[in-house]
Order: structure tokens, then C-alpha cells, then sequence
């Protein structure tokens, strides 16, 4: 499974070669044209029919949350920044460290020594945590994991059942995953523009580089997004911002992007005209790649559809597989009935 | 004028669905540019004249407003904010949807002494029927109320920034020939972060840009210290949050008012930017200025301007633009 292939992969923000190769692998033989830019970027394209006249570009992120390492003590211990990870979900986890994927885990007190003041609600920042190697001495730490070493988490791809899936780097592996998919199937009435970007979870980066070099008519991201239907406090009662298995999540704004009502409008009609569920993305949260492409250039009118995947940005993430499968579906349906008459105002 | 500002205010266009407005001025404008075209993002862009000095003029159609973000079981609906949102101005104020259904806004519990952060307000859309509204999550609405006069004054919603909208329209009016290519750009996304004119600047590639906004004033009780006054003329901007304006601009800007004699006051604004802010940065940077409309009460449902002020802007523009433009 390729999902499978692409969650397992090592590829925290800037270093997505790993990624980058699966992707390559997978998606060469679908494509007329594939290059790598400047900044890494995966840029394929596959030739359409030519029956609509429109450029258009999806991209997935490669990229995934992370860890850097920037200090080694005298006893052999890691510091590290996090890279897009609340510290309060790093503790007691286990990683996988540097270029030879040694082994690590996140060190903390036991429960032990854990009561009072300081307790583990504490955690607020990285600078009291370390990552814990098995190294005795400072050199031997600088040995195995040099300054600025990437970490991520150790968590392997796992079914759980039939449709539930658990694993890491599902946001947005899982976007990748759509994307390779969609390049295998029939081409499209236009040339699709695939891109596969890096460093997304650092501030959109690939995707700005990459949105100026295919200048694009309309753009579409693929997200795994923020799924928090959860128990809430007593007294609570506010719906989630996306729900396990209830369809692909259509975005209409979050913070960095106010989608086109055009595309939003045409996702939602193409799927009440074949019977696929869907959910509007509660408004507010989070930022993709969609958010600096859409302001490239002269402006590129641009959506975003997620799989709702839920404990984003921690150790391992759920993901519902009918989900995966009706972004697919959802996105092949809306490609094909994407003409420039969706885009007429 | 006063006609077309109350049009416009009580217009309905929070940021990303503009197309309301764009329509109004559309239709405005018929007449007055040599081309009208819409971009990608829906910016109303509007040419007149041809192949001298390029200048784009910027007012945004946008307004702030909210977005639904959850319903709850009994149909009390959250909300985020679509821009500046004032927490203190929200209570029992109402907002509309594009459909025309009308909610109310409160908060959860006591809130009524002091103000609660925004996630604790609510819209109230129950119609004392089974059937619903007919509005839900991703839905979208702006703060709704007519536009008054009360002497000079203009009292109404959304004049940040329609009434930039109408200084533009108004000056296209007046400006009866002119040797500089003119893109009058009415833009989209303002309120949530110059979305659009920095990718209209990108396709228009002037050489140099204005923008015709809003600004604050300070001359309100204990008001935060600021020079701006309501009925002492255009507002030549200084610099803001965003936007130190070149010097030569500025200075541009105060020599065309002086020798037409109109009435002007310089803006220095601590905070907050306008579409220049957007301009001045696109490609290789284009110099940018802006002309701003004294405005009291700043993102609530009672905005206030002085006609004066507004016919003031609407001269200079038309001064600034009929004459050469050298920097």
C-alpha cells in the first residue's frame, strides 16, 4: 500500500528526499514530464485531452512535523526544537534520530517524581526536555546525531481495523497518496500540474516557489486536516471541526486562505451529483499550501480538500480509509467536470 | 454622492464574497473607463486612459464580518471572525447571511459586564419554527444597518471602505481626460490581509500606486493620541502599521492639494495598513501613497465621515491625477 510506503517514510521539513523518491517511483510511468526544482519540489505533469483549456495544479505536501537537534550535553543527551509539535505531546515518545535512524526516545521524570508544581502540565517549551540516545558523552552524542540532525517519530503504519488506520505523517502523506492515485488513473480534459512540495509545515514554502514556476488558472490542495470529534468538558457543546468517516473535508476559509466560492461550489455539486459524502471544514483553523498559491502571481483561484485525520501533529495519528478513498473519488469526479465554466462569474 | 455611498455601505460583501459589490460598482462604472475586466480573484479592475505613466488607484469592496464555525445542538451557532472583528462591539448586534436571514449576537452567561473573549459570543438565528434557517457551518455574514446623515456627518456600516470605493467611482466621474494610464482596482480581501491587491499589483504592473482607505481619527474623548481630525480634509498618509509612504509621494500629494486649495491634513497611524502596504511590495516594488478618509469608530456598525472630507479626497485624487506625476 502506498499510504503505507509514504506514512513509514523519514521526511520532517527539508528533508524530503526519502518522500521524495517513494513519490518519484510511484508516480513516474503515470506522468509525460517529472522534474525536481530548485527547492525540492516534485513537479509532474500529466498530459490531459486537451478539452478544457485550463491549467491546473494539485499539490500534496512530502513534509512532515518534526524535531531538529541543537545541543548535545556533557552526559550524551539531545536538546532539540520541535517543528510544528506542541511539547506537551512529546514526552516518553519514542523517535527515530538523524541520517542512520538510531533509536531515541523523548526523556522525562517518571511518575514518580512527578507530583507537585512542576508536574508534567509544565510542559510548555522544548528547552526542559532531551532526547535520549543511549550516548554516555558529549562526542559520542555528536557522533550519532550531529547539530541539526532531523528526528521523527518512531510509529509504523498499522491497520486497526478494516477502514481505521494508525500511523505517522498522515497530514500529509495521505495528500500525496490522493495525488499519486489520481496521476494513475485516466488523464484529465486539461493538463494536471502535480506538485509534491517541501516544507510546508514551515510556512508553505515549496508551494510559493512552486505555484510562480507553473502559473496555474486554479489550483487545488490536498490536506490531511485537524479531526476533533472528541469528547468535550461538561457543558460543551460545539461541533468538531472535521468527523471520522463522514466524508472529504471541503475548506471555505482558514487562516490563511478564503477559498474560491466557485470551486468550494463546484466540490460540493459534484459530490451530491454522485452520491459521495462530504463535510464543509469548520472555518478558522490551520493554513495549507493553498494559502500562498492562491496569492501567486496575479492571484490563482484555489480549494482545499482534506481527509480528516485525528491527533495531527503528535506521535500517531487515525485516519478512516472510506475517507481516504471518497477524496479520491471526489477528486477524480471534480476534474473531470472542471471546465472554464465553473470559473465564469 | 451620498445616494451611492448609502448603496454601497448597505451593501452586502465580507471578505472572499464580494461579488455583491463588485456588481454595484460595475454597474457604476459603465461608461466611465476604457475597459472593465475581473481577476482571477475578483478584483474589479477599471482602465482609463492609455500609454503614459501607469497608476493604480486602490479601494477595497470588502468589509469584516464572520464565518460560522459550529452549530450546537439547540441551533445557537459560533462563529469566527472575517477580519477585525471588535468583541466589545458585538453584543446584540445583528448580522445578515447572503440569503437574507437575519441573527442576532450574544454571549454566553453574565458576559453583559464585561467584554468575554469572541469564543464565548454566539449567533441567535431561531425562527420559534421546527424548520432551520436554513444557514449553517462555512456560511458567512456581515453586520447589518442603514446608513444615516446627521448634518456633514455619514454614519454607517462598511464605509471602511466603500467610502474609498465611492472616492474612486467619484473621481472616474470627474476625471474627464487624463495622459496617464489609470487602473482603478476595486479589490477583494483587504480585511484579512491585502489578499487581493498584491496579486491585481502583480498583473497590473503600474509604476506607481494609491490606495484610498479609511483612517482613524483622534479627536474623540481621551482618544489615543493621533493628529487626524473628522472635517479638516483628506488625509495625506505619512506612514502606518504597514507603509512608510516615499517622501516624494507625500510631498506630491500635499503640493496638488495646496495649489487647488484643498483642505488636507497629514495621517501618521500607529497601527493597521491599507492595500499600498500590498502595492509597494509586489515584483520588484512599486512606490505607493494613500489618501485616507478621517473615520471615527473604526469596524462597528456606526462609522463616521465627514462629506467635507470625502469631497476633498475625491479632489485631490482627480488634482493628483489630471496633473504630471515625477517623483
Amino acid at each position: 500500500m502506498i499510504l503505507q510506503e509514504l506514512s513509514d517514510a523519514f521526511g520532517v521539513s527539508g528533508n524530503e528526499e526519502e518522500v521524495r523518491q517513494i513519490v518519484l517511483r510511484h508516480s513516474k510511468e503515470h506522468v509525460d514530464e517529472v522534474k525536481i526544482d530548485t527547492i525540492g519540489n516534485v513537479l509532474a505533469t500529466k498530459k490531459g485531452t486537451g478539452a478544457a483549456g485550463l491549467r491546473v495544479m494539485v499539490t500534496a505536501h512530502m513534509d512532515e512535523v518534526g524535531f531538529m537537534v541543537v545541543d548535545h550535553d556533557s552526559n550524551g543527551l539531545l536538546g532539540f526544537r520541535s517543528i510544528g509539535i506542541h511539547p506537551m505531546v512529546t514526552p516518553g515518545s519514542r523517535l527515530v534520530v538523524g541520517p542512520k535512524k538510531l533509536p531515541g526516545v523523548v526523556g522525562i521524570e517518571p511518575i514518580h517524581m512527578a507530583w507537585g508544581a512542576s508536574g508534567y502540565a509544565d510542559i510548555k517549551k522544548t528547552d526542559s526536555l532531551r532526547v535520549d540516545i543511549g550516548a554516555d558523552s558529549k562526542s559520542s552524542a555528536q557522533g550519532k546525531a550531529p547539530l541539526g540532525a532531523y528526528m521523527t517519530f518512531d510509529t509504523k503504519f498499522t491497520e486497526l481495523s478494516e477502514k481505521i488506520v494508525r500511523g505517522k505523517a498522515f497530514d500529509d502523506r495521505v495528500g500525496c497518496a490522493v495525488l499519486i492515485d489520481l496521476l494513475a488513473g485516466d488523464p484529465f480534459p486539461f493538463d494536471l500540474l502535480a506538485a509534491f512540495t517541501v516544507q510546508e509545515e514551515v510556512g508553505l514554502r515549496g508551494a510559493t516557489v512552486a505555484a510562480f514556476a507553473l502559473e496555474p488558472d486554479v489550483a487545488f490542495a490536498l490536506e490531511g486536516t485537524i479531526c476533533n470529534d472528541l469528547p468535550q468538558e461538561p457543558g460543551e457543546d460545539q461541533t468538531p471541526v472535521t468527523r471520522l468517516g463522514a466524508g472529504p473535508a471541503i475548506s471555505v476559509m482558514d487562516r490563511s486562505m478564503i477559498a474560491d466560492r466557485r470551486l468550494v461550489n463546484h466540490l460540493v455539486e459534484t459530490a451530491k451529483a454522485h452520491d459521495i459524502p462530504y463535510q464543509i471544514k469548520a472555518p478558522g483553523a490551520g493554513g495549507t499550501d493553498a494559502g500562498a498559491i492562491h496569492q501567486s502571481r496575479a492571484g490563482i483561484p484555489s480549494a482545499v480538500v482534506s481527509t480528516p485525520c485525528r491527533y495531527i501533529h503528535g506521535p500517531a495519528a487515525i485516519m478512516n480509509l472510506d475517507d481516504f478513498n471518497n477524496v479520491i473519488r471526489l477528486m477524480r469526479e471534480a476534474l473531470k467536470a472542471l471546465t472554464p465554466a465553473v470559473l465564469e462569474r | 454622492m451620498k445616494e451611492l455611498i448609502k448603496k454601497l455601505t448597505e451593501a452586502w460583501g465580507p471578505s472572499g464574497c464580494e461579488h455583491k459589490v463588485r456588481g454595484l460598482i460595475a454597474e457604476e462604472v459603465r461608461g466611465l473607463a476604457d475597459e472593465v475586466r475581473t481577476d482571477p480573484l475578483g478584483n474589479l479592475i477599471c482602465r482609463k486612459g492609455s500609454g503614459g505613466a501607469k497608476v493604480m488607484i486602490a479601494a477595497h469592496m470588502d468589509e469584516i464580518g464572520l464565518m460560522v464555525s459550529h452549530v450546537d445542538e439547540k441551533g445557537f451557532m459560533r462563529f469566527v471572525p472575517i477580519g477585525g472583528l471588535r468583541s466589545v462591539a458585538l453584543y446584540g448586534n445583528r448580522v445578515y447571511f447572503e440569503n437574507g436571514v437575519v441573527g442576532t449576537i450574544s454571549a454566553e452567561g453574565e458576559g453583559w459586564r464585561t467584554t468575554p473573549d469572541r469564543e464565548k459570543f454566539y449567533i441567535d438565528v431561531s425562527t420559534g419554527a421546527e424548520a432551520g434557517p436554513g444557514v449553517g457551518v462555512g456560511d458567512a455574514a456581515a453586520f447589518w444597518r442603514e446608513m444615516v446623515e446627521r448634518g456633514n456627518r455619514i454614519v454607517a456600516k462598511a464605509l471602511d471602505d466603500r467610502i474609498g470605493c465611492v472616492v474612486g467611482i467619484e473621481a472616474m466621474r470627474k476625471l474627464a481626460k487624463t495622459d496617464h494610464e489609470i487602473y482603478f482596482v476595486f479589490t477583494v480581501q483587504e480585511e484579512v490581509g491585502l489578499r487581493g491587491a498584491r496579486p491585481a499589483a502583480f498583473g497590473v504592473e503600474p509604476d506607481i500606486g494609491i490606495s484610498l482607505d479609511v483612517t482613524s481619527t483622534g479627536d474623540t474623548p481621551k482618544d489615543d493620541k493621533m493628529t487626524v481630525e473628522l472635517g479638516k480634509g483628506a488625509a495625506i498618509k505619512v506612514r502606518d502599521g504597514g507603509h512608510i509612504v516615499p517622501p516624494a509621494i507625500k510631498n506630491l500629494m500635499v503640493k496638488r492639494a495646496e495649489e487647488a486649495g484643498i483642505p488636507y491634513q497629514l495621517e501618521v497611524l500607529p497601527g493597521g495598513t491599507t492595500d499600498a502596504a500590498g502595492i509597494q511590495l509586489s515584483r520588484a516594488g512599486i512606490p505607493s501613497g494613500c489618501i485616507s478618509i478621517p473615520t471615527r469608530y473604526l469596524h462597528t456598525v456606526s462609522e463616521t465621515v465627514d462629506i467635507g472630507d470625502v469631497q476633498a479626497c475625491v479632489d485631490l485624487l482627480v488634482e493628483i491625477l489630471s496633473k504630471p506625476i515625477e517623483l
